[in-house]
Order: structure tokens, then C-alpha cells, then sequence
């Protein structure tokens, strides 16, 4: 009670967000879906004593303004983004990865609002690296992609709910999803950093190892991949690629980045052979290059395919950049997962993922 | 005693708190115009009346009622009305 009391206290100094009152006999879990503030499933009603709690999860100002969030360019505090993780259902130490994920997401190249408004199924998929995936519990093994973990859930789904409740981003308004996938709701897991072996995906991409990152990709998921018996480096990096050009349609190129997921096991065939993070992306992409003859509009009956004049081209799937290899997954299993991009990047430049520093 | 509790909007704040109502169509002609009866003693004799001039004004009628006047209305009921019913009179008569 006393602690009721005092949050009470402190709310009407720290918090600016207006007040929406609601009655004893009112649901308030009821009012949050009839508000509009909610992705389909239960949220977490935002009261005084929930949005405070969450706050102490970061050293920022309430009133710091983050951002602009698309699409309607809203401006958005640290305390929207604590709300919003309230109603997601995080816990305040995850309020530091989640507005390091907005930021993130806020990132020109990034194109948020892009993303959102397209009728392809992608969404933000959130990668975390470094110590405070362990210190929040999130999940990089057993199941990493699906459900049950509540770091990796909470913390994908804070991220949409701000584009949905600050930008005003809502399927059938700005979402024009012609499908969309269950990945919209939420995509979010930490990278197994437990192999010595392995360059983590924030040390490749130029941070030193021991900060904390995430990183944010425009994508969907999950497809499976299956190989039970290559069993040398080679075989495996052909199989892969059979799989990786069939993203989006096997006769369309250049335009969609991927993630692959590598599993324990699979990755072991790499381990075992002595190839690294960049000898593994290097092979995937060169053997994804194909006969241009066979990807033109028409060919093998399929009008599907790239223009007639690129026919003598021997022609990559992915841009040199296009594909980010992640570790994660049960030790048991000779699957890994693909996660296809966005195909919108026919300039590559024009759409990057985007890592950043996670601060308290 | 009440009490009143609240809780933090997660919105922009570009929406009044209040929301509108919708706004009234500006003919009932075309639409579909739903009769509610709640289930008080002589409703339905009310609603005939209401029903027979609106049928003379060459508008469509659907009639609708709750089993009882003591309970709020079964789900099924409720979905039947607005899957047909373009706007609806709820009336009572005592």
C-alpha cells in the first residue's frame, strides 16, 4: 500500500502521458483491446505504479525524446516506450534493449515506415549479442525462434506495439500486408555466443566483443531447412544455397537479404573443418550464383524471372552483404532456419539492417 | 464509493481521450434498420408501431429481441445484429 502511495506520488511528477481513467467494474485488460492499443492479444493495462517500475529499468529521462516514429512521425519519449513495454509485457530490465531497438529501428536505412506500409510479409526481426542477453534470460538455444521465452517475446512485441500505438501504424491503415505473418507479432532471440569459435554477429559487424547490441533486420520467418546427411563443409554450403534461392521465388534476385540460422549441429560440419563466420557467408554467397538463362521471365515455363538481357549473366541471389549467418538453436538437430528479407532492396545501399549499442 | 483509477495512454495523443460517436447516416433509405426489443412487458407492442411506419416509409426492417430483460443480451444475439443490421432502435415500453 505504501508503495502504491508513493508511486502515486512520484507518477505526477515523472509521467507527462495522459491519464485514461477507467471505472472498478471496467476491465481494464478489455479496455486496452476496445482503446485500440493492443496487437490482438492481452496487454498489460499501463497503470502509475507498472509504468514507474518499468522506468527504473534505464538511467534515460522519461521526457527524452527518442525519436519519430512512422508513420505518422509521432514523437516518441522514453516514457511511450516504457508504456508500451508495460503493455507488451516486459520486465524494466528489458527496457534498455528495447530502446535500443527503437532507436535502431529509427535509423534512416532502417526504412521503418517502409516496412510497415509494405504488402510483403516482413516486420522487425531483433537479434541480441553480448552480456545482457544472459543477464535478461533471453533464450538462444532450444526453440530460440519460437515461443515461451518472455525476453524474446516481450521485447519483439514492445517494438511493434510503439509502431502501432505512437505511429499509428495498423493493418488496413498504414500496414498494407497483403498476408503478413505470425513474425509480426513478435521475432526476437539472442545469438549463441557460447562457442570460442564463433565471431558474434556484433563483432563482425564492428563491435568489441562484451557490449551489447542489437540488431535489427527487415524480415520474416521461419523457414526450415533440413539436411541430415551432407556431412563436409562443401556439400552442406550446396545444400544451403538450394534453400536460400528459393526465397521469395527461386527466380527472383538481388533484391532480398536473408539470415540464416545456423544450428549447433550444422554448424559443427563448419567447426570441424576450420571455417569461420566469413569463409561460411562467403561460400553461401558465391554458391548461390546461378546461369542467368535460368532465372529469365519465362524460362522453364515460369514467367516469374529477372529481364531477358541478363540471360548470359552468371547471376548471385544475395547483394555481397545479403546474407547475415546467426548461431542459435538446441544442440540436438540437424535443421537450421532461414529468414527471408524484405524484397525491397534493389538498391542495396537504400536498406541495411542496423546494429546499435544497448545503454542503460 | 467509486474509485477512480487510470492508466498511461501508449498513444501519440493526436486523438481527443473522448472518442466520438458515430456520426448518424444521413438517410435511412438502403440501410437496414434493426428493431430491438429488450424484453420488457408491451415492447413488442411499441416496436409494431415503430415497425409499421417505418414499413410505410419503404424502408427494411429486421426484428431482434433478448430472451429476457434481466440479463444482457447472448453473444449470438448481438453478433446476429450487427452482422445485419446497419442501425439499430433499441426501445423498451413499461
Amino acid at each position: 500500500m505504501a508503495e502504491k502511495l508513493e508511486a502515486r506520488h512520484r507518477a505526477g511528477f515523472l509521467l507527462a502521458a495522459r491519464k485514461v481513467e477507467f471505472g472498478e467494474n471496467d476491465d481494464p485488460i478489455e479496455l486496452c483491446f476496445e482503446r485500440g492499443w493492443s496487437d490482438g492479444l492481452p496487454v498489460t493495462p499501463p497503470t502509475d505504479d507498472r509504468v514507474l517500475r518499468m522506468l527504473k529499468g534505464t538511467l534515460r529521462r522519461p521526457d527524452e525524446v527518442v525519436g519519430r516514429i512512422p508513420p505518422n512521425l509521432a514523437e516518441c519519449t522514453v516514457e511511450k516506450v516504457a508504456i508500451n513495454a508495460v503493455l507488451a509485457g516486459c520486465r524494466p530490465e528489458y527496457l534498455p534493449v528495447v530502446l535500443a531497438a527503437v532507436e535502431a529501428a529509427l535509423e534512416p536505412v532502417f526504412t521503418l515506415h517502409g516496412l510497415l506500409a509494405t504488402t510483403y510479409f516482413s516486420g522487425p526481426i531483433i537479434i541480441v549479442n553480448g552480456p545482457v542477453a544472459k543477464a535478461v534470460g533471453m533464450n538462444s538455444g532450444i526453440n530460440a525462434l519460437g515461443q515461451g521465452n518472455r525476453a524474446n517475446a516481450t521485447i519483439g512485441r514492445a517494438l511493434n506495439l510503439i509502431v502501432r500505438n505512437v505511429g499509428g501504424g495498423r493493418p488496413g491503415e498504414a500496414d498494407r500486408a497483403t498476408l503478413g505473418a505470425p513474425s509480426k507479432y513478435t521475432c526476437c532471440f539472442a545469438e549463441d555466443e557460447s562457442d570460442p569459435t564463433w565471431e558474434p554477429l556484433s563483432v563482425t559487424r564492428g563491435f568489441p566483443r562484451g557490449v551489447s547490441t542489437v540488431t535489427l533486420f527487415q524480415g520474416h520467418g521461419v523457414e526450415a531447412f533440413v539436411d541430415q546427411k551432407s556431412r563436409t563443409p562443401e556439400a552442406l554450403t550446396r545444400s544451403f544455397a538450394m534453400s536460400l534461392n528459393a526465397i521469395g521465388h527461386p527466380k527472383l534476385v538481388q533484391s532480398a537479404r536473408a539470415i540464416l540460422v545456423l544450428s549447433p549441429e550444422h554448424y559443427a560440419i563448419y567447426r570441424e573443418a576450420g571455417w569461420d563466420r566469413k569463409r561460411i557467408e562467403r561460400a553461401l554467397y558465391e554458391a548461390t550464383i546461378r546461369p542467368g538463362q535460368e532465372l529469365v521471365a519465362g524460362a522453364g515455363g515460369v514467367g516469374e524471372g529477372i529481364p531477358a538481357g541478363r540471360a548470359q549473366e552468371m547471376v548471385p541471389k544475395f547483394h555481397e552483404d545479403g546474407l547475415m549467418v546467426v548461431r542459435a538453436g538446441g544442440a540436438a538437430g540437424l535443421f537450421s532456419a532461414i529468414l527471408p528479407g524484405w524484397l525491397a532492396g534493389r538498391k542495396r545501399e537504400e536498406l541495411q539492417p542496423v546494429t546499435k549499442e544497448i545503454r542503460e | 464509493m467509486t474509485t477512480t483509477q487510470w492508466m498511461r495512454d501508449p498513444t501519440a495523443e493526436t486523438a481527443p481521450l473522448k472518442r466520438p460517436r458515430t456520426k448518424p447516416p444521413r438517410t435511412l433509405q438502403g440501410l437496414t434498420i434493426g428493431l430491438f426489443d429488450i424484453g420488457k412487458t408491451r415492447s413488442d407492442e411499441f416496436l409494431n408501431h415503430v415497425e409499421a411506419r417505418l414499413l410505410e416509409r419503404k424502408l427494411k426492417v429486421k426484428r431482434y429481441a433478448k430472451p429476457t430483460n434481466a440479463k444482457v443480451a447472448p453473444a449470438e444475439v448481438v453478433q446476429k445484429v450487427v452482422a445485419e443490421a446497419d442501425v439499430v432502435l433499441i426501445a423498451l415500453s413499461d
